[in-house]
């Protein structure tokens, strides 16, 4: 088994209205209860939006913090799943499942150290 | 004493290194460690075997070599504690080697390296690595990369297959189409940039070719039943037949239209037929058997006026079904100019070109279809439009040819 973790780019800025946010919550819970009943799931972690992160770095050995996420961009992390999964084939079934749930396009990697069993 | 010569150790080298890769890849888990194992196997032959003549099973001789030697080596490191080492000879001795039909262990491989999780190019430089057997300096000279650019290319993609553990198995049924696809369009890739070579040096690109057949056959070999496979088998071989009078003894290029056809191939020729003739009674046609087809009817004809460009047409049609691109429209043009005349195909030809402006054959087109039409002055444009569009020297010469043979304007 490896694990990988599923993470779910998101545009900034205001969700969809309820229109589409309860077929996608409906189908994100569909999705949470398939990969549970599978023995993949091992943690889930919808967030809040990117402008509510805060950077800590240190700058001349003082540390820093700065309102907002790291990276500038147009799209950040909105959520992220971890899974076990036999290869990569099947966190690929996996990440589809999960693009085809939310829309959004989803980043599957490896964690790195020895595989689970 | 000395019974096996060395062109005999590297034929066996360029027959077998595929298969020995991907069975010991199997056997101990993992892609590099196979590697270097079947490395070190070879370098043994190349010292036991002048004296000690050839072994029965080359083959078997290489693979098990290889597996002692990578059990002595992780047993070495297992010693010192390498857990990675003590993982592996776990996997060694749950693997047996004789286990199988042997042809599944490729497919394998092929498989793993062009895994849709890869970059193309990625997927070209591990299927010619590992498959084809040819060394990281062949490969990166091939494609005209330097060569540190093509070890950091294979470095980085094994480290992925081993990292996201990207599986090494045939892809199950509902995958397969797909996948299938992406192995095909990585050993069409790599005819291709050996046939028509964007720039650079002739002989390696004639490797290439040679390799994408043996890759081609390979597939053909494994999977008989998948008829895209043998259409881009057939595709191959009958332009690789032309290969001879596709250019003079100076490295001129000659069109279709003037070649010597009797230095074609035949027995390339035959075998391609035979082929496209198994695909027809298949029936079950796609993109590669079309174009094999295509080739297949060029083939036929004795003389270059003896092309039956009617057919040519229909299976262009067909083709642009499967394939809706502008390329395959701008071949099409050239048929239709057989059948319909110039001005037809002309029309065709500028409705394409806001699409295939940067393509120099785009314009090399237009410019055969003004002359014949009596357009010098614009087919003298359209040529040096063309010209502005390559780097390859053999086209560039030809188009300079035809630009000068045009009668001169005034």
């Amino acid at each position: 088994m490896t694990r990988y973790l599923l993470s779910i780019y998101q545009p900034d800025g205001p969700p969809p209205g309820p229109e589409i946010m309860d077929q996608v919550d409906r189908d994100l819970r569909e999705l949470n209860g398939q990969m549970k009943a599978a023995g993949a799931w091992v943690f889930t972690g919808p967030l809040h939006p990117a402008d509510s992160a805060t950077v800590v770095q240190r700058r001349g050995g003082e540390v820093v913090m700065t309102d907002g996420p790291y990276l500038e961009g147009k799209e950040h992390v909105g959520g992220f799943w971890i899974i076990d999964a036999v290869d990569l084939d099947e966190a690929l079934e996996w990440g589809t499942k999960a693009n085809r749930a939310i829309g959004l396009p989803i980043e599957v990697r490896p964690f790195a150290g020895p595989p689970t069993s | 004493m000395s019974v096996v010569p060395v062109a005999e150790i590297e034929r066996v080298f360029r027959a077998e290194y595929g298969r020995a890769v991907a069975v010991l890849t199997r056997v101990l888990g993992g892609i590099d460690l196979a590697e270097d194992a079947v490395q070190e196997a070879f370098t043994a032959a190349t010292l036991h075997w002048p004296s000690d003549g050839l072994p029965p099973s080359p083959a078997g001789w290489i693979i098990t070599t290889a597996r002692n030697r990578a059990i002595d080596h992780l047993r070495r490191e297992a010693s010192r504690d390498d857990r990675h080492a003590q993982a592996a000879l776990i996997h060694v001795r749950d693997e047996p080697i004789e286990e199988g039909p042997v042809r599944d262990e490729r497919l394998r491989l092929i498989f793993t390296c062009c895994h849709p999780a890869l970059s193309r190019p990625a997927q070209v430089a591990l299927t010619l690595r590992l498959l084809g057997g040819l060394t990281t300096t062949e490969i990166a000279r091939a494609f005209l990369v330097p060569e540190p650019t093509m070890a950091q290319r294979l470095v980085r993609a094994k480290s992925k297959i081993r990292d996201a553990n990207i599986p090494y198995h045939v892809p199950r049924e509902a995958e397969l189409p797909d996948r299938l696809r992406a192995v095909l369009a990585v050993v069409y890739l790599i005819f291709n940039e050996g046939y028509t070579a964007s720039s650079g040096e002739r002989l390696i690109r004639e490797d290439l070719c040679a390799e994408a057949v043996r890759l081609g056959r390979l597939l053909a070999e494994l999977m008989p039943d998948e008829p895209e496979v043998l259409g881009l088998l057939a595709l191959m071989l009958l332009a690789e037949s032309r290969r001879g009078a596709r250019t003079t003894a100076g490295g001129d290029l000659v069109r279709l239209a003037d070649q010597d056809r009797g230095r074609w191939d035949r027995d390339l020729v035959r075998e391609g037929q035979a082929i496209v003739r198994d695909c027809l009674r298949r029936d079950r046609p796609g993109p590669y058997q079309i174009q094999a087809a295509i080739n297949a009817v060029h083939s036929d004809a004795a003389t270059a006026e003896s092309t039956d460009w009617t057919q040519i047409v229909q299976l262009y049609d067909q083709l642009l079904v499967y394939d809706p691109n502008p390329v395959v429209a701008l071949h099409r043009a050239v048929a239709v100019a057989e059948v319909d005349g110039p001005e037809t195909a002309l029309a065709l030809v500028d409705s394409l070109a806001g699409d295939l402006d940067s393509y120099h054959l785009l314009h090399a087109i237009r410019g055969e279809l003004l002359h014949r039409l009596g357009r010098d002055p614009e087919a003298a444009t359209a040529y040096q439009s063309a010209l502005t569009r390559t780097t390859n020297t053999a086209e560039r010469s030809h188009l300079t040819r035809t630009l000068t043979s045009l009668p001169a304007p005034n």
